[in-house]
Formats: C-alpha cells, structure tokens, sequence
C-alpha cells in the first residue's frame, strides 16, 4: 500500500519511485515506514507522511508510524527506472547522475553543463532559463528547437 | 489558525469525492522521527546544542532575509531562485535547532501548558535577540541585488567549507544533516558566485553596485573564521568543526571569484567586537531587532496557536 504513494508535487511518481521510501517493516500490529527527505526544506515531506498514514488507514492497518532517515542523503541517483520514464512521459526532464560530492567540491562559474533532452520535441539542444525552478529539485530550461519551457530534475 | 479544533477546514470544499487528495500536509511533525538523537561519548550535550543553535541560527537569519526578496527580485526567475535556497536554508535551520532542542531541552524557551510548539519553532519564535548566536553577516539588511549576492557568495562558500568537513562529526545526526547541506550549499555557491561574476563583467553601473556590496560585506567576514569557545570545545570533541580551518580554502574560492571578475579585496577594516563580543556571543547589530521583530512578531502573539 505505501509504496503506491504519490509524490505530492510529482504525481506521476509514486514515493518508491522517487527514492524516497527508504523502508517498511511490520512490527508486532504496528507499520513503521521509513522516509528521506529529497531537500532538506522539502515542503512536501509532511503530505508525503500525512499520505502514507491515510492510505494505510484506509487499508486497515491502524498502527501506522512513520520514520525519518537523513543518512544517506537523497540523491537524484535513486529515483528508479520507472520513475525517470514517468517523469519523461509527463514532460519532465530525468536527471542524469548526480555529481561525487565526497571529495572537494570545485567551484563552478559557467552554468552547468547537461545533456538534457527535450520532452516535447526529444531535440537535445536547449538552453538554462534557471537553477531554481518551481520546486527546489528542479531546473529550469527552454528548447532550442520546439521553443517550449520544461523542467529538468536537478542532479544532486 | 484556527480556533477550534473540531472546526471544518476551509479545504473540505475542495475535495469533493477524491480521497487521494485530502492531506495538505500541515500538521507539524518531528522532523528527527525515529532518528537516535544519542549524544555521541565525551561530548558536554549543552556544547552540542549550542553548536547546533550557531549553525542552526545562520541558515535561519539567511533564510529569512532571502525571503524578504519575495516578489522583489529583479525578474521572476530569480525570484524563485531566492525562495529555493532561502527554503533549504529553513530546512537546514529546522533539522539544527530541532537536534539542538533534542540535545538539551533545558535550551527551550518555555511556552504556556499545552502549546502545540514544536522545540523547533519555540527556539525560532521564543528566544530574545541575545540569545540567538548566528554571525552578524547573515543579519545585514539585504541592500540591493549586487550587495546580496555579494554577501550570498561569502556565506555560501563559507558554510559549503564548514558543512563538508562535518560530514565527518562524530555526532550522526550533524554528520546527516551536513552530508545533505553540501549538495544543497554546492548549488548556492554556483548560483552567487555566477550572479556576481556577471553584475561585475556587466555594465558599469552593474559592476559599481556589486563592488559596493562587496565592500559592505566584507567588514562582517572577519568573524566567520573566528572560534567561540563552544566551536573550539565540539572541534576538539570530534563532532563539530573549528571555522579557523576552513579559512585557507574559503579564500580560494572567493580569490577565483573575484580574480574572474576582475575585482579586489576591498580594504575595510572588520566591525569591531562589542565589549569582546560578536554575534556567536548574542552581540548583533540594530539590524537584527527589526528583523527578528518581524519575523517573530506573529508566533508571540499567539503562543498557544493552532497552523
């Protein structure tokens, strides 16, 4: 049931698909289910509780308990296969491989540099508008080819 | 706010027969839920809190006077560029204060029997101007788009220093909530560092705007690097970090800014002390009474409500 979750600010993606949904174990009649945040001011984080406890409720399981994990963090790198897919078939632009934060982080001050094709007209030219879209995991970007805007989920 | 608790939400209207839709995500919740908030061997849990509130009390004096950019930024997009990260910020400063509150409650303002404040929103909401410990760079009025990125690239590059080195705290929570700051402040510094780069490569008038913001920065940097006796005692403790340390590689990174955009160290001296007090001692300009006058002004008012 909790896995059939949907993000609240992408409802094509179910919570599993988004990486979010660290864990579900049953203990004694109680479901604790385990959640990451995607940023840490992610603001859909408490839905995403809220929904979780609703959806088991209405399936019967009245014990519902939900966990936070920070560590590790979450990356862009744990949305599933599927999740990317749906992401490209609603017009949104799939990250590609979040960037190894382990070591130094180098100064970047170019704009970032990725292949992101576009989900409308699948042209691969298209140029930044913004780092900073409607919601804290995504960037902004305008096709070179369609002219169309489209939302590309930021690496991290 | 509501005054009853039995009181109809204003949403039900909205919701017609779809159930899939009916949380909105308001409640409040711990945001260590089920997270061991043990304080690691060896470390004196007040040290550790009050870290927690100096690291805590920067992103939430940044973030709230980046949210004073709302819908006045200089196009819509970098207005929402300002909201995202004044957000991460506010995420950061909640998870902090949440871990200082957890490491030692006696920190907590103390609030009528029965208030529904969260620790979190009762260290932000509740506690005097001298007991806030942020650094006074974060508290300077905002000034135009030239000074803010100025001030929002030394912060940035400052705090991504100190974040990256506390991944390693023996504290696991601070060490979590570090390793989730980096790919955040990593994004931050980019943002800043490219905005100044291209007000200080841009027109004349772009240029003279953000060197003025630069050299009305710069006099608050002083005290980034310099160690209170609690970030000495937690660095020497294994859990959190010595700003002393990260000063050489802070300096790179702000020498590469300003190498590229063709721009200087301006020289100013530091703002002084108060009495040998700085921020992280609770010393703060007039600047920061308005601001957390503002920012507090709704949450006292109410000390019993109900969001």
């Amino acid at each position: 049931m909790a896995v059939r979750v949907r993000d609240p600010e992408l409802p094509m993606l179910t919570l599993e698909d988004l990486g979010v949904l660290r864990e579900v174990q049953v203990v004694g009649g109680c479901v604790i289910v385990t959640l990451t945040p995607t940023y840490s001011g992610c603001p859909a984080l408490a839905t995403m509780r809220d929904d979780v406890v609703h959806r088991l409720h209405n399936h019967g399981f009245h014990e519902v308990e939900v966990r936070i994990s920070l560590d590790p963090p979450w990356s862009s790198d744990d949305i599933t296969p599927r999740g990317r897919r749906a992401l490209e078939e609603h017009g949104i632009s799939a990250p590609g491989p979040a960037p190894d934060s382990s070591g130094p982080v180098p100064l970047s001050l170019l704009p970032t540099q990725r292949v992101v094709t576009c989900p409308r007209c699948g042209a691969r030219e298209a140029t930044l508008t913004s780092e900073f879209g409607a919601t804290a995991c995504k960037a902004l970007y305008r096709c070179t080819q369609c002219l169309e805007p489209f939302e590309h989920v930021k690496e991290i | 706010m509501t005054g009853t608790h039995e009181h109809e939400s204003v949403y039900d209207g909205l919701l017609g027969s779809d159930d899939s839709q009916w949380a909105f995500g308001t409640d409040f919740e711990d945001p260590l839920a089920g997270i061991d908030t043990t304080v690691p061997d060896g470390v004196d849990p007040h040290d550790l809190a009050r870290y927690c509130l100096m690291l805590g009390d920067d992103a939430l004096v940044m973030s709230q006077r980046l949210s004073q950019w709302c819908s006045r930024a200089p196009d819509l997009e970098e207005d929402i560029a300002l909201a995202n990260i004044a957000l991460d910020l506010l995420g950061q400063a909640r998870l902090l204060l949440a871990r200082a509150a957890a490491a030692d409650p006696a920190l907590v303002p103390a609030l009528p029997e029965g208030s529904p404040v969260p620790p979190e929103d009762a260290l932000a909401f509740f506690r005097g101007d001298r007991d806030f410990c942020n650094v006074r760079l974060v508290e300077a009025e905002n000034g135009d788009f030239g000074r803010t990125m100025a001030r929002l690239v030394v912060f940035s590059a400052w705090r991504l220093a100190l974040l990256q080195r506390l991944r390693g705290s023996r504290d696991t929570v601070l060490a979590a909530v570090a390793a989730k700051g980096v790919k955040e402040m990593t994004y931050h510094r980019d943002y800043a560092a490219r905005w100044f780069l291209t007000l200080a490569r841009g027109t004349a008038e772009s240029r003279s705007r953000v060197e003025a913001g630069l050299r009305a920065t710069w006099p608050l940097v002083t005290e980034l690097f310099e160690a209170h006796p609690v970030e000495a005692r937690v660095s020497e403790a294994g859990v959190g970090v010595d700003p002393g340390v990260v000063r050489t590689e802070v300096d790179v990174v702000l020498d590469e800014v300003l190498t590229a955009s063709g721009l200087g160290r301006p020289d100013v001296n530091p703002l002084a002390r108060v009495r040998g007090e700085n921020g992280r001692h609770g010393l703060h300009t007039e600047a920061f009474s308005r601001l957390l006058a503002e920012m507090q002004v709704v949450a006292r008012a109410h000390p019993s409500g109900s969001w």
